[in-house]
């Protein structure tokens, strides 16, 4: 099932391995460059899965995850975080702010796609 | 089509270059006394940023120490460490390494390991964090492979995320499957995850059938849509392990009960408490996937309810702000484009000054129009190969960190115009004669710093860099606030080594100038910081070369300040057109000290085929660039002949005979080297509004080729002016 | 390696055929930019006596070899009727300078043959093969060995 994905970083280097990553498993990405372009992004299109960075300028992960499950319109919209740990502290952070599931940096693309898959078909 | 993640790499270490500028900046503004937590967070956000980019790429040196660099700047985010200036320091050094090591692995050359461990060491000393033994376990890298097979390589992040599982029991019956029962709570909900998608995960595993407990579901009018009412139980015959089936959980662990046992002959009849809602494979899927996306039981806050008409998904991605990155050769063809433009429309006006229409017809000031339009386009265009000189003036920040260092002086480093744009190439070009010209300051610029604070001074040195447009020009200085130039030790040094004669009568300014002859050391120990073998003469060459000059200026106990000063691009030259010999040839204009006519006084003959030039006490070489270049034998008589004094690289001088100067014009560069090869004494080409292509003289290699012929030395006396 | 060699084709081959210092050479038609006529060249210092000088070809700058010189032969005196044959030899670009341009000829591969060894003739470094047309022998010009070696290629 081809997926509509929104993807948020601040690294363009991530963003670039995402949006490859993305179409190549036959997606659709839509690139944001922090929480506050996210919403931006948010205003225009419909994605069926958002990843998300935690650290960024402006609006980070957490803001951002937290200002999507304040929205009826984002509320139940499965959230992926990136991180670069794959320490409990972050996960249990993440998951309190509202966050669906994660994946680890560096991400493989298959178990991107799967975790994709997993959270939003 | 070229290979995307070579692409993204050689974007990745592009993006580290701008993400260490930021890591100085950040760095710096902490050293200025920010203890803003933006300020902390883009130099952490800096490190980490490098870090998970190296990772993707398998970076192994690059990661390790980014990942302790950043555990540091994590202590200072978190407000457990408050650095000091010394701290901030070390930071600056760990930034330096970073880079190091992020050119080395762009480079593929060997990184700096030697410089790594001990600041580390200090590192962890100073911020004091306890580095678990398997810190490294934490992160470890490994290389994005794009073959998106259906079977998924195990990621080795696998092991860490899947550590505190049991281990793999082989006892288990292989093949079988599982019995597992799952109870979402409210929280997996609002989570956002989706137990339909988890057991589809689970169906690309084996045969899946999916049997519901609806027990738990109240009666309708007490259901709370904002609750989880229903729980499953699942039967999965699959060969994968137990592993597999865990990890489709891995998301909704502590936020379900769950239970996973192996499917044993014992238990593989299921019992069907709730035959009714029992869906058989293969139809379960589309049976649930329309439940569920019905049921308000299972969703409460169906995602329908979301304004529709309000997104309008444009199918194209979001693009971040924009910027367009160009091959550098396609940037030199338009430049090349644009120089043909400028020549046409030289020789435009000059076939319309030959037709002798007069200069108020429209067409001379539609031609005018049209030359301000050229210039106006050149200059863009020029402007695109420009960058930032910020990029040069922090690796010169580093310079002086380490120089300072060791040689012991407190230095701050401070820098103007950093956003003053200069030619990519320029940039590149002028990064070892700065980096010359801040080790000298340093090293010889500054008093002891007893010697400071005896005379008053603070105890920190400062070097200033700075960077301006001055018309037309790129003006770089370089100051110190050091002791200035102790100019009766440098005339002492210049007798000594025989660079001056005895009775020379020098300005302050000549004097100045002498450090620019080759090997001058003003220092009476050569310190293993500035010199190594390298004078200041060698600096003076290569800012000529980028057709710039250097001068000096210096105050008795106030400092120095060198100011070069360049042209815009390296694509035009501003050059005197020339005639010998019937050609035309066009003489740097840096190269000329001045233009003057022979006298008879000026005149001696050295030899049967040398002559010199007497200038102001001075001999200077005398050579005819027509018989140097071929065209014809010597003259005669340079009685009345019209000399051009060339300033030397090495501070020599001589001078050129010409049979007349035609003009001054700013000329566009054409290489002569891609098409014949080179030329000895010619550094190009260039074409005349006539069309004709005349040479660009190379005087260094002219008159270092002709130096045999003449036998004669010239005194190098005090450069003029 | 000739040009011959580098024949795919065993048809036939095209050739640019010229005079030269009294004599009928060629060139294969591939290398060939285009023919213009002659300009006055800037010299180049300490150039091989060959080597006419440079000429701006729209903006570029196009070394002109007088190919007469360059086989040793006797040049034709009436320097007007010069033109000059554009071709690219091994990625660089040069001008040769030659009496008059004769015809363009398709000649088969088997009618080209490789010239004699006589190491007494200088030209025959610089011919990669011969055939005749209307009992005139052609000369096919091994392009690479025309250029003078370049000292050192741009950095």
């Amino acid at each position: 099932m081809s997926l509509n994905v929104l993807a948020v970083d601040d690294s363009r280097t991530m963003r670039d391995m995402l949006n490859l990553a993305l179409s190549s498993a036959g997606f659709t990405a839509h690139l944001a460059e922090d929480g506050l372009h996210g919403l931006e992004v948010l205003s225009e299109i419909e994605p069926d899965v958002i990843i998300t960075d935690i650290n960024m300028p402006r609006m980070d992960g957490f803001g951002f995850i937290e200002a999507l499950r304040s929205d009826d319109r984002w509320s139940r919209i499965p959230i992926l975080v990136l991180t670069t740990e794959s320490a409990d502290e972050l996960k249990a952070k993440a998951r309190s702010a509202g966050a669906t599931g994660w994946i680890v940096k560096p991400f493989d693309p298959a178990k991107l796609v799967k975790a994709l898959q997993m959270v939003a078909g | 089509m070229s290979d995307p993640m070579a692409e993204i790499r050689a974007s990745f270490f592009i993006e580290c270059e701008e993400l260490l500028e930021s890591l100085q900046d950040g760095l710096q503004m902490m050293d200025d006394g920010s203890t803003d937590s933006e300020t902390i967070n883009i130099v952490f956000r800096a490190v980490h940023s490098i870090k998970g980019g190296a990772g993707a790429f398998g970076l192994d040196d690059l990661v390790q120490f980014a990942h302790r660099f950043e555990t540091a700047m994590d202590e200072v985010r978190s407000g457990n460490f408050h650095p000091d200036s010394e701290a901030i320091r070390l930071f600056f050094t760990c930034a330096d390494i970073l880079g190091d090591l992020v050119r080395a692995a762009r480079d593929d050359t060997p990184p700096p390991n030697d410089q790594i461990a001990p600041v580390l060491e200090k590192l962890d000393l100073l911020v004091g964090v306890e580095e678990e033994e398997d810190e490294d376990l934490d992160f470890t890298p490994m290389t994005l492979s794009l073959d998106l097979g259906d079977t998924p390589p195990l990621g080795l992040d696998d092991a860490g995320a899947l550590a505190d599982l049991p281990p793999l029991t082989f006892d288990t019956p292989v093949g079988k499957g599982f019995i597992i029962s799952f109870k979402p709570e409210n929280a997996l909900y609002s989570s956002g995850n989706e137990p339909l998608y988890l057991f589809r995960a689970l169906r690309d595993l084996g045969d899946l059938s999916v049997r519901c407990d609806i027990s738990g579901l109240p009666a309708l009018a007490s259901i709370d849509p904002n609750c989880g009412y229903l729980s499953w139980a699942l039967t999965l015959v699959t060969e994968e392990p137990e592993q597999a089936v865990r990890e489709v959980f891995e998301f909704v662990d502590g936020l379900c009960a769950l239970s996973i046992s192996p499917l044993t002959d014992d238990n593989s009849a299921l019992p069907a408490p709730e035959p009714e809602v029992t869906y058989p494979e293969p139809d379960v899927i589309p049976e649930i996937e329309t439940k569920a996306a019905e049921a308000p039981v299972t969703q409460p806050e169906p995602a329908q309810t979301a304004p529709a008409q309000s997104a309008k998904s444009t199918g194209a991605p979001t693009q971040p702000r924009a910027t367009v990155r160009v091959d550098l050769e396609r940037i030199d063809r338009l430049v090349n484009l644009v120089g043909e433009l400028v020549i046409n429309q030289a020789m435009l006006s000059q076939s319309v000054v030959e037709t002798g229409l007069p200069p108020n017809s429209p067409v001379s000031t539609g031609l005018e129009e049209f030359l301000q339009l050229t210039r106006d386009i050149q200059e863009s265009v020029m402007m695109i190969r420009a960058q930032p000189i910020k990029s040069l003036f922090q690796r010169m920040g580093r310079i002086v960190r380490e120089a300072s260092a060791s040689v012991n002086k407190e230095v701050k480093f401070h820098t103007d115009g950093e956003t003053t744009e200069v030619d990519k190439t320029v940039i590149e070009r002028l990064a070892d004669p700065l980096t010359h010209m801040i080790r000298n300051a340093v090293d010889h610029g500054f008093e002891t710093t007893e010697d400071r604070i005896a005379s008053g001074k603070p105890s920190a040195g400062i070097v200033t860099l700075s960077a301006q447009h001055r018309s037309g020009r790129i003006v770089i200085e370089i100051s110190d606030d050091g002791a200035g130039i102790d100019r009766e030790r440098v005339k002492a040094k210049a007798l000594e080594k025989g660079l001056i004669p005895e009775d020379a009568q020098l300005s302050d300014g000549d004097i100045d100038n002498l450090l620019f002859l080759p090997g001058f050391s003003t220092a009476s120990e050569i310190s293993n910081l500035s010199g190594r073998g390298v004078g200041m003469d060698v600096v003076k060459s290569a800012i000529q070369a980028l057709g710039g000059r250097i001068s000096i200026s210096s105050q008795q106990g106030k400092g120095t300040t060198f100011s070069i000063s360049l042209p815009l691009t390296l694509a035009v030259l501003d050059g005197m057109v020339v005639q010998v010999a019937g050609e035309t040839l066009v003489v740097p204009l840096n190269a000329i000290l001045e233009t003057l006519t022979l006298t008879d006084q000026d005149l001696r003959q050295l030899g049967p085929e040398t002559h010199v030039v007497q200038i102001r006490g001075g001999f200077v070489p005398l050579l005819d660039l027509g018989a140097e270049l071929g065209y014809r034998e010597p003259e005669t008589s340079y009685v009345g002949a019209t000399v051009l004094l060339i300033g030397q690289e090495d501070g020599n001088r001589a001078a050129l005979a010409v049979d007349a100067i035609e003009d001054q014009r700013q000329v566009v560069i054409k290489g002569l080297e891609g098409s014949y090869g080179r030329v000895p004494g010619i550094a190009a080409a260039t074409i005349l509004g006539d069309g004709q292509i005349a040479l660009i003289l190379d005087p260094t290699d002219l008159v270092t080729q002709a130096s045999g012929r003449t036998r004669v030395r010239a005194f190098p006396k005090a450069l003029a002016g | 390696m000739t040009d011959i060699d580098k024949q795919t084709d065993p048809a036939s081959i095209e050739l640019l055929s010229f005079r030269v210092g009294g004599q009928d050479y060629s060139v294969d038609i591939m290398s060939v930019r285009e023919i213009r006529g002659s300009a006055k060249a800037t010299s180049l210092p300490h150039a091989p006596f060959f080597v006419k000088g440079v000429i701006n070809l729209r903006g570029t700058v196009l070394p002109i070899i007088d190919l007469a010189a360059r086989l040793g032969l006797q040049a034709d005196t009436d320097k007007d009727r010069n033109v000059i044959i554009v071709v690219d030899i091994a990625g660089r670009t040069a001008g040769l300078m030659v009496d008059a341009v004769s015809d363009i000829l398709a000649i088969p591969s088997e009618d080209m043959q490789l010239p004699p060894d006589l190491a007494a003739d200088e030209t025959r470094t610089f011919v990669s093969a011969l055939t005749i047309v209307d009992g005139r022998m052609i000369r096919i010009l091994d392009l690479d060995t025309v250029m003078p070696p370049q000292g050192e290629e741009a950095a």
